[in-house]
């Protein structure tokens, strides 16, 4: 491996990200499976001095039924349509998605305007004729990641903790794992690209881990849509994770970190299924490999508590990544909500070690 | 119009028709852009399909020069033009072809420059070279195989290109995997950056087809027990003895043609390299371990023609080479009075037809400055 090649394309897939002002859109699925992601986004960009607005009536982009087959692009338009009149409403012109499919929705609309001027005229008389709205297109479309990439810095300086091991001070060796719908589909809009992005490595590399390539690096976590939405083939979904997992192994990684709402889900969830198939685990003594989104990792790094985080709604446990990097946390508190009260444990794992 | 002819370009086709041109009798001067002539055929070992030293083919085109004034480390910064005589201004390179903002003057008036009477080995850091007719033969670069990201050139030590190959061929050393193993299996994709919408370059670079096959017996010479495929979308093999040296790959060394083109590729733990494809013949999914991966880097314009285009206003075709003023009739002609192409800045192209297309080139100019017509007008 030659790192100076990864480095010489990722100076050529740079991106302007907005510093202020973000109207931000969440996703509809993250609440569900991670639901402590876009909260924690919300509260270090306070903390960091910086202005995010939301509107309590934007809707879903409609992305994912989009790339369900279920959802026409004329409707798809005109939904990402209202969401810019929202943002245009509220005086805002910096466009945040939580989500990489409304990323790579949002993305692929305004290119098809670009190109394709009519249609969007077209959109504009949906839309019209739908709500009486206007809008104006963003000046600036981020993915919360790029956002979260681009104050790396601020939350390292801004931190209490490090991706380092704290009884070996070695890094933490962490496996990065980017949204197809990132910078696949236009990998101009992605920080680094397409085939090596750079966008959760910049923070891995900032907070002090070790980024781990393995094989398969660029395959499927096991969502892309239709493997699982159709439920006949979710078996396809396991065996796209497995085939990562088991790539992966060899090089011991302690986390997983990715920038997508299906990449965690699977990868964090199909472990624990597959140790129940097949009594396999992936980390070190029955453990399994932590997997976070960005969101997450930056509120460990800020200090934040892990429960107030939503680590506890995790399949894999994090346990013991917070003791490598010497993270506190109350075992007691895993399981309580917001006022206190017990929210009930699940059941342990057949061989997925549980805490 | 005197006897004078500027020469752009010290490959094998302009140093070819530069030869030719001085032969005749004709005052020539030719100015290349790196310190040394002979282009990238003086990085290549063995020529296909007879396995001929480039070095012999480089060294025949070179006893022609004697008569010809090279200079050679200078950047052309501007190209004019008065009636029927052409003003090259050069400066020693270090920036490089069309990098001054430098473009085709014509008509204006000539600066009174003295033309250089004899060989300039050293050229001053500005010069000016006149002459009646100017000969374009600036080639094409191979393209950059690290654009082809999911490749891994550049990013992977035992993913090389063949010009990487050929310089290892030159150099007489074995060729070992960065470990320094003997590579034990070794994968050639063809088509890298040809017939590839995704870059933009929908041609076929027409040579890379033969070298794969001509680099796979080297290797397996080389390492009798290794195993050598060929991943190919087609195999053209065009010209003479080009589809006999494929039958010998085949039947004498064993080397095995694989229909599919690359999708991804990754780096093992030891630094052997994993291959995602397809065999499109059995419409299966393809997953392969080699030791050493040889990517066949195919042709796009260079640079330098890419520069003297602009200057002279040369019509460019949608693949970046350029046009000449008939492919048929005239093909050394680039539809300006005057100024003639050769070789591979109309595209890919063998050294063979390299060598025919400069003496063509060479034919055209000895006809124009004698006033024979050479167009169809």
């Amino acid at each position: 491996m030659k790192p100076e090649g990864k480095r010489q394309i990722w100076d050529e897939y740079q991106k302007d990200i907005a510093d202020d002002n973000y109207f931000y859109v969440r996703s509809c699925v993250r609440q569900n499976f991670f639901p402590g992601a876009e909260k924690t986004f919300l509260r270090y960009m306070k903390q960091l001095g910086r202005n995010v607005f939301e509107n309590p009536s934007h809707t879903t982009c409609s992305g994912i039924g989009y790339h369900s087959d279920i959802v026409p692009f004329e409707t798809a338009m005109t939904m990402v349509a209202r969401q810019f009149a929202l943002m245009t409403e509220a005086g805002y012109e910096n466009f945040v998605t939580s989500c990489i499919t409304s990323f790579g929705l949002y993305t692929e609309i305004l290119e098809t305007w670009e190109h394709f001027p009519k249609v969007e005229e077209q959109t504009r008389v949906h839309l019209r004729n739908a709500t009486g709205r206007e809008f104006l297109k963003p000046k600036n479309l981020a993915h919360a990641s790029d956002v979260t990439f681009k104050l790396r810095k601020e939350i390292a300086d801004a931190g209490r903790y490090r991706l380092v091991n704290q009884d070996t001070g070695e890094p933490i060796r962490v496996v990065e794992h980017i949204g197809c719908h990132y910078s696949r589909m236009f990998p101009n809009k992605g920080v680094g690209g397409a085939e090596y992005p750079y966008v959760l490595v910049g923070m891995i590399e900032e907070w002090g881990g070790e980024v781990i390539d393995y094989p398969e690096r660029r395959h499927c976590c096991g969502f892309g849509f239709r493997q699982y939405l159709v439920k006949a083939n979710r078996g396809y979904s396991v065996s796209a994770s497995k085939k990562k997992f088991d790539s992966m192994k060899p090089y011991k990684p302690e986390l997983i970190l990715t920038n997508c709402p299906g990449c965690p889900m699977f990868l964090d969830r199909w472990q624990y299924a597959i140790s129940e198939m097949e009594g396999t685990t992936y980390g070190e003594n029955g453990q399994g490999i932590p997997v976070m989104t960005y969101e997450e990792l930056a509120g460990l790094i800020l200090g934040y508590d892990p429960w107030d985080l939503g680590l506890q709604v995790h399949q894999v446990p994090v346990e013991p990544l917070l003791e490598k990097m010497g993270i506190p946390y109350d075992p007691e508190k895993k399981f309580l909500d917001i006022d206190g009260n017990f929210i009930g444990k699940p059941k342990s794992p057949s061989f997925l070690k549980f805490y | 119009m005197d006897n004078t002819v500027i020469v752009i370009g010290g490959g094998i086709s302009g140093l070819t028709a530069a030869g030719m041109l001085a032969q005749q009798g004709l005052d020539v001067t030719l100015l290349e852009k790196e310190n040394e002539t002979g282009g990238h055929l003086a990085r290549w070992d063995r020529l296909f399909p007879d396995r001929k030293k480039a070095s012999e083919v480089l060294d025949f085109a070179m006893e022609g020069l004697n008569k010809v004034k090279i200079v050679t480390g200078v950047a052309i910064t501007g190209i004019s033009r008065q009636d029927h005589e052409f003003t090259v201004s050069t400066n020693l390179r270090d920036s490089g072809y069309g990098m001054q903002d430098a473009g085709y003057q014509s008509p204006v008036p000539s600066p009174q420059s003295p033309v250089p009477s004899t060989q300039s080995p050293v050229p001053s850091p500005q010069s000016q070279y006149t002459a009646s007719a100017l000969l374009v033969a600036t080639g094409f670069d191979l393209f950059e195989a690290r654009k082809k990201e999911e490749y891994g050139y550049g990013i992977y030590n035992n993913v090389i290109t063949s010009a990487d190959l050929e310089e290892q061929f030159k150099s007489g050393r074995k060729v070992l995997t960065s470990e320094g193993k003997t590579p034990g299996r070794i994968g050639f994709i063809h088509c890298v950056g040809s017939r590839d919408e995704k870059v933009g370059n929908l041609y076929c670079s027409k040579i890379c087809c033969v070298t794969g096959v001509k680099q796979a017996i080297e290797l397996k010479e080389m390492f009798p027990e290794s195993e050598v495929f060929n991943f190919y979308m087609d195999l053209r093999m065009f010209d003479r003895h080009f589809e006999e040296l494929y039958y010998e790959a085949q039947q004498k060394w064993g080397v095995s043609f694989i229909r599919g083109r690359l999708s991804e590729c990754s780096e093992n733990p030891d630094g052997s390299i994993i291959l995602k494809t397809e065999d499109t013949l059995t419409g299966k999914p393809l997953k392969m371990t080699v030791d050493l991966l040889v990517l066949l880097s195919g042709f796009v314009p260079s640079g330098g023609t890419r520069g003297i285009s602009k200057m002279l206003g040369l019509q460019e075709g949608t693949d970046g080479f350029i046009n000449s003023a008939d492919q048929h009739s005239q093909n050394n002609l680039s539809g300006i009075e005057g100024v003639f192409l050769a070789g591979a800045i109309k595209g890919p192209i063998s050294v063979s037809e390299s060598v025919a297309d400069a003496r063509a080139a060479a034919a055209q100019i000895a006809c124009y400055l004698s006033s024979f017509k050479v167009t169809n007008d």
